[in-house]
């Protein structure tokens, strides 16, 4: 089980690597993001025992991993939100020849 | 494979020398170190979403400039540096299944493989922040690449000009890299700890909470990386 997920983790990192060698434009971010979690998840789920552990710690971790997400999405709205006002700033400071 | 906590074993009247006060048995001792061990691993998760974050900003508003630095990075040593890392993960999670066992010479062995390829890791890291280091790529302001590193750059890069905010993107790596860097050398201590423990003999069925709780810990620095290989060297 422990040769197999190690196996499995190494043909994983292989194809990641063969991904990014393809030109796949703007899916390549979300391919090698989709592999890196396929291959978290199996690190998890077997290296770390998750899969035959109390189910309390998947909870732990899942939760964790949950609100880091919405501490991204709220960040990335909000950064979004003054992107404009900020590249207006830097040209007119440009353009004062700072 | 993991078999369940040997309950009760150690307790009673001959109880293991390795049982805390507060605990019943060896089993509640297990359990609690490693609901212990998880939290702080979820804490873990938490303090490296503010670097993750910080890469999604800064690649949400500057995709090009992200593009154009990864070709500073050889992701041949990327790609062996994962490799390295699975392979140690592999080991630790060998470390576990020894202990459990009570196979003595297996956990010697598999910590002290651990360790090595720990070593290995941390080798090759050196190789390539010195290497960027010489060629005048530091992080922030300080990030003036030398002509011999843009000229060995892929012709599609060299045709580019420089970005105004490269360092901004090494800031990015070096910070992030450089505190998984630090987990590593953690992860070296406590394997050297473990390795001293073992070879004492006090691991064994009975008693492996701390071969487990460092593996599950060495497990959260490999995923780590197995995220930071792709968006730093790949894309």
């Amino acid at each position: 089980m422990l040769l197999g997920t190690a196996a499995a983790l190494l043909s994983l990192t292989a194809l990641t690597v063969a991904a990014a060698r393809v030109n796949l434009g703007a899916a390549s971010v979300a391919v090698a993001l989709a592999i890196a979690a396929v291959k978290a998840s199996l690190v998890a789920l077997f290296f770390m025992h998750l899969k035959y552990e109390h189910r309390f710690h998947v909870v732990v971790l899942a939760g964790a991993v949950l609100f880091a997400v919405l501490f991204g999405t709220f960040v990335l709205f909000d950064t979004a939100q003054y992107q404009p006002d900020l590249r207006a700033r830097q040209a007119a400071e440009r353009a004062r020849g700072r | 494979m993991a078999t369940p906590a040997p309950r009760r074993e150690a307790a009673g009247a001959h109880g293991s020398p390795f049982l805390a006060v507060q605990f019943e048995d060896m089993g509640a001792q297990l359990a609690t170190g490693k609901l212990g061990i998880w939290l702080f691993l979820a804490s873990e998760v938490l303090f490296f979403s503010g670097l993750f974050l910080a890469y999604a900003v800064y690649r949400a508003h500057h995709p090009e400039l992200f593009r154009y630095a990864s070709l500073f990075l050889d992701w041949r040593l990327g790609a062996a540096n994962t490799a390295v890392l699975i392979s140690s993960s592999l080991s630790a999670a060998w470390s576990v299944r020894s202990a459990q066992l009570g196979d003595r010479r297996g956990l010697s062995l598999s910590l002290a493989v651990t360790l090595a390829l720990a070593a290995a890791f941390m080798v090759v890291k050196a190789f390539e922040y010195g290497h960027k280091l010489h060629n005048g790529v530091g992080w922030g302001t300080s990030c003036h690449p030398s002509p011999e590193l843009i000229a060995s750059l892929p012709a599609a890069a060299r045709a580019l000009a420089i970005p105004e905010h490269l360092g901004t993107f090494f800031s990015v790596y070096y910070l992030m890299t450089g505190l998984h860097g630090i987990h590593v050398v953690v992860g070296m201590g406590l394997y050297a700890w473990l390795l001293v423990r073992a070879r004492r003999g006090d691991f064994g069925p009975g008693y492996y909470g701390p071969v487990d709780g460092v593996a599950l810990y060495w497990h959260l620095v490999d995923m780590i990386w197995i995220f930071l290989f792709p968006l730093f060297y790949l894309i």
